[in-house]
């Protein structure tokens, strides 16, 4: 029953991720107005997940919690890529 | 048998019910997250399918939509997630106060999003582009595809965000009657992890849809 020492991540921190989250909307929307052919969506998607990375460490903690949270999050995010390969290896090949 | 005891009494000057599991409620809403998780990765599936299918016609029907208010609501998300991560913080250090306003500032920032998707909403409405519409049914299949994905999606995404705001008007009403407090904040915590994944299911749909040129 004993408490779990709790970590705080400080206000400055939070306000420090919350500003580069900002900046990279900026860089998003910025690389969206210029043609870059192919690479749009490639840049877009790897831009949104740095955002999401950020909000899964720092916001959710996930860095700091219990070591099975990882298993989990890591066990979905692959049950997702495992059904979008299968799904696009179906159609492609079709 | 003295240390037992010892141990009873000390939990109990801190609070601590003996059935209280917190690792337990955040294993459960870890677990319950991922459902969600795989609801909406279904649904870009189905977008990631048809926009392979059908990219030019993905790419003009995007272009009716208004990047500036999806950005305006990508950054007004953004910021709740601080404001309620600000909130569970400054209630764990014992700050009430801070914890309180910085949860009303997140309500207010969700009535923002939610205000900006009933304009949005409202001037597709007033073009003929809702699901089922002549204006739209005329259009080729990659836009209809492009735009029922688009009402379903940002759909499924606004109610979460109505559920979330219900959510932390609870944990409002809770701090304030004091039965979500400092050593006691498991429910808020939960919450907060609820909220950061409406952010992040923004943070895919926004390039997805609003930033296709």
């Amino acid at each position: 029953m004993t408490k779990k020492e709790n970590h705080h991540i400080g206000y400055l921190t939070y306000i420090l991720v919350w500003l580069t989250l900002i900046a990279f909307t900026a860089l998003t929307v910025t690389v969206a107005g210029i043609s870059l052919g192919k690479y749009t969506l490639f840049i877009a998607l790897l831009i949104a997940a740095i955002k999401s990375a950020l909000v899964i460490n720092i916001f959710m903690h996930i860095k700091l919690d219990e070591p099975i949270f990882k298993v989990f999050l890591g066990l979905s995010g692959f049950t997702l890529i495992v059904i979008f390969v299968l799904t696009f290896v179906d159609y492609i090949y079709r | 048998m003295i240390n037992h005891q010892e141990t009873i009494t000390n939990s109990g000057n801190v609070n601590l019910d003996v059935h209280r599991d917190d690792i337990g409620a955040k294993m459960g809403m870890w677990l319950f997250l991922f459902t969600e998780v795989l609801l909406f990765g279904g649904m870009f599936l189905v977008y990631a399918v048809y926009r392979y299918k059908y990219p030019d016609q993905f790419h003009l029907a995007a272009m009716e939509l208004n990047t500036n208010i999806g950005t305006l609501n990508t950054i007004i998300l953004l910021t709740s997630s601080l404001t309620v991560a600000i909130s569970i913080s400054a209630l764990q250090k014992g700050s009430r106060v801070i914890s309180l306003i910085m949860l009303s500032a997140t309500l207010i920032l969700a009535i923002m999003f939610l205000v900006n998707k009933y304009f949005e909403w409202t001037t597709k409405f007033e073009h003929g582009i809702f699901p089922g519409s002549k204006e739209l049914l005329n259009k080729p299949n990659g836009q209809i595809l492009f735009f029922g994905l688009y009402f379903v999606m940002t759909g499924l995404h606004a109610l979460h965000v109505i559920i979330g705001m219900v959510v932390l008007t609870f944990m409002l009403v809770f701090i304030v009657k004091k039965s979500v407090t400092s050593d006691n904040c498991i429910k808020l915590e939960n919450s907060g992890l609820y909220w950061h994944l409406v952010d992040l299911i923004w943070i895919f749909l926004f390039p997805l849809f609003y930033l296709i040129q």
